[in-house]
């Protein structure tokens, strides 16, 4: 579609407030050749059952319904790995479904799981997601990725799904940052700042103390991108609790609100026909007329350079909540950096920036945990666990990473979570000399999205705190 | 490899696939020992060949061992898009839903394609047969709403450069492989092994 109509422009409605009771998460790495999936999922959700001061066995005596996020069932050689999952936690015989939609797998999953709650078919719903990226070698692990691409018209040109996402960001790359060296820089100190949180992260595993020129020197992927402009790849699991209102305060005295609002576009970029850019609250009619005459070769939308799920599904829950301007109303994101580059055009999808202007979102200094121009605190800081550029791409779990990350932020409980000596030691990690609690200090409000691949599928999901909301049910 | 004789090949007779040679291989586990020596895992080889229908794009494959680039139209005078033409090829409009009409673009892509955006990579996935760095581009054509992904065969790409189609006529693999892209004035005999215009 390029023209909408109000039916589908209708903001969603949940019948029901829903609430986030707690989530957890396991350790993140490359490699695990002595830990089982189910041994990865049992983690997190012991550690969400510890964060709310109960055992497994009690949280689960609450769960009606579980929703499972795993992609690529390829990479594993086990369909209905879900099962599998569902009968190791113990849950069997509730109802349970498997979902996935690519790198936006996590986000889905909890969307479903909202969905439940919010209609009253379940009071209590788990959302778990996970990946195990490690079972075939990276060159088959390529193909397989690859085959989330179009098997006829893209996989059996190099295999490499890099190559199809990373014409987008050329355009961008050209049209946007005009190709100067300090739109590059820019995107460096995007991977920097990540790298660098990672480090405080003990779930991490791509923490590391970078610089600038250690990004610009790294080897090239696919020019402009070089290995440390891109995401990790990631084995792991991740999981939350969500709730109507009265279940959730017999979990917990602190639940968070939660809402969320999914977008869609075409799988092969090449299929995306001009349109008009939809606008979000924060958006004048007229913000962009001039956009082709400012960026020549910009005037294409979403063209190459933009993502419309993702503004499709920041539309609908910015609406939802009353979210008018996320860099006033939100206090914390989590966006999906699986490029440094992809991470900029993000930033004008979501409406941080107007498109065009992504860059201003970093160089501000708005992103930072820290303002590196003022020393004091960005206005919206963003990725504080390191992304998935520093944190983890575990596919199926990363949206439910992100949920838990900005979670802890507003439980006000970030550095319970990451500054723990017992856990560094657990997952087999030193904790650094100078770890800093990257806690966001009166955070009330945050942002996440959840991102597949070129744009097919985003979610947008937004955590308040029950006594800071923008507008009333 | 797999000799000519055991290569998986299919047919249709009278609606269903008949197969003939190797389509599996069976080769036996491994097992995986840690630093100690102790078990933790075992290898699981799986070697297939799946089979595939392109159903109503099977007539863009099959004309690209022709030498001619085939798109589809919408020609629904009730809908929105009519007129729209969609390169990649879509079988059905996707705001009406109506069958589209096929229409053949060579010209049209040897009169304008141009590059959109582009990619070079070192990188690749196993089983890619493309010579490497691969070349990426992405082919906006007058008159047509999406814009073709494809390859470079010859020169360095730029965006906004004017490419046009060449075809592997000679040996077809009646895949995405069989179209590519060269600049406009390359020759013939820069042309890669089994390639025409």
């Amino acid at each position: 579609m390029i023209k909408f109509s109000d039916k589908q422009l209708k903001i969603p409605k949940m019948a029901r407030p829903v609430y986030l009771a707690t989530s957890g998460m396991s350790r993140f790495g490359r490699a695990f050749p002595t830990l089982r999936t189910e041994e990865l999922c049992i983690e997190a959700l012991t550690e969400a059952a510890d964060f709310i001061k109960m055992t497994p066995a009690e949280l689960k005596r609450y769960i009606h319904t579980a929703y499972y996020g795993h992609f690529a069932d390829h990479f594993g050689d086990q369909l209905l790995g879900e099962a599998v999952i569902h009968d190791r936690l113990g849950l069997d015989p509730l109802g349970t479904i498997g979902v996935k939609t690519g790198g936006a797998t996590g986000g889905s999953t909890i969307w479903e799981a909202i969905k439940a709650v919010a209609s009253g078919y379940s009071d209590c719903a788990l959302a778990m997601g996970w990946e195990r990226m490690d079972e075939v070698p990276t060159d088959e692990g390529n193909h397989l990725i690859s085959c989330a691409a179009d098997k006829d018209w893209e996989t059996p040109l190099g295999h490499i799904y890099t190559g199809y996402y990373a014409v987008m960001a050329q355009r961008y790359w050209q049209i946007f940052g005009k190709a100067e060296d300090s739109f590059r820089k820019i995107m460096a100190e995007i991977a920097v700042k990540n790298r660098g949180y990672a480090r405080m992260n003990p779930h991490a595993h791509g923490g590391m103390k970078i610089t600038v020129e250690d990004v610009i020197n790294s080897p090239v992927v696919a020019y402009p991108l070089r290995a440390l402009d891109c995401c990790l790849m990631s084995v792991g699991a991740a999981c939350g609790v969500v709730c109507d209102e009265k279940t959730a305060y017999e979990l917990t005295d602190n639940p968070l609100r939660i809402w969320i609002g999914a977008g869609s576009h075409t799988l092969r970029v090449a299929d995306r026909r001009d349109m008009k850019i939809p606008l979000l609250p924060n958006e004048e009619p007229g913000l962009y007329d001039d956009l082709g005459k400012r960026f020549p070769g910009g005037d294409r939308y979403p063209g190459f350079s933009s993502f419309l799920a993702a503004r499709i599904a920041s539309y609908y829950v910015y609406n939802m909540t009353g979210v008018v301007d996320p860099c006033e109303d939100l206090d914390v994101i989590e966006l999906h950096d699986a490029f440094t580059i992809s991470d900029i055009q993000s930033y004008e999808d979501v409406g941080l920036r107007p498109y065009g202007e992504g860059r201003d979102y970093i160089e501000s200094g708005d992103a930072y945990h820290t303002n590196p121009k003022t020393g004091k605190p960005g206005r919206l800081p963003s990725n504080l666990c390191g992304g998935l550029i520093g944190c983890m791409h575990a596919v199926g779990a990363t949206g439910l990473m992100q949920i838990a990350e900005i979670g802890y932020h507003i439980w006000n409980r970030w550095a319970d979570i990451h500054g723990d000596e017992k856990k560094w030691k657990k997952f087999g990690r030193e904790k650094p000399k100078d770890w800093t609690d990257l806690q966001v200090k009166g955070a009330k409000r945050g942002l996440t999205i959840s991102h597949a691949g070129v744009g097919s599928h985003v979610t947008a999901t937004i955590l308040m705190h029950p006594n800071h909301l923008l507008k009333e049910d | 490899m797999k000799s000519e004789n055991d290569i998986g090949r299919v047919s249709v007779k009278n609606g269903r696939y008949k197969i003939k040679g190797k389509f599996h291989i069976i080769e036996p586990n491994t097992p995986i020992f840690d630093d100690n020596g102790k078990l933790c895992g075992i290898t699981n080889p799986r070697d297939m060949t799946y089979i595939h229908s392109y159903g109503g794009e099977a007539i863009f494959f099959e004309s690209l061992s022709k030498g001619k680039l085939m798109a589809s139209r919408c020609d629904n005078p009730k809908c929105d898009s009519k007129d729209s033409i969609f390169m990649p090829f879509r079988i059905y409009c996707p705001d009406c839903l109506r069958k589209n009409t096929v229409i053949d673009i060579t010209d049209i892509a040897k009169k304008t394609a141009m590059i959109h955006s582009f990619i070079i990579t070192e990188r690749s996935g196993a089983f890619n047969t493309l010579k490497k760095p691969i070349k990426f581009i992405n082919v906006e054509f007058e008159d047509v709403c999406t814009i073709f992904m494809g390859y470079l065969s010859v020169g360095e790409p730029k965006i906004g450069m004017r490419v046009v189609p060449i075809f592997q006529t000679k040996k077809p693999t009646y895949t995405i492989m069989d179209i590519s892209w060269v600049p406009v004035g390359t020759s013939e005999s820069e042309l890669p092994d089994n390639f025409t215009f």
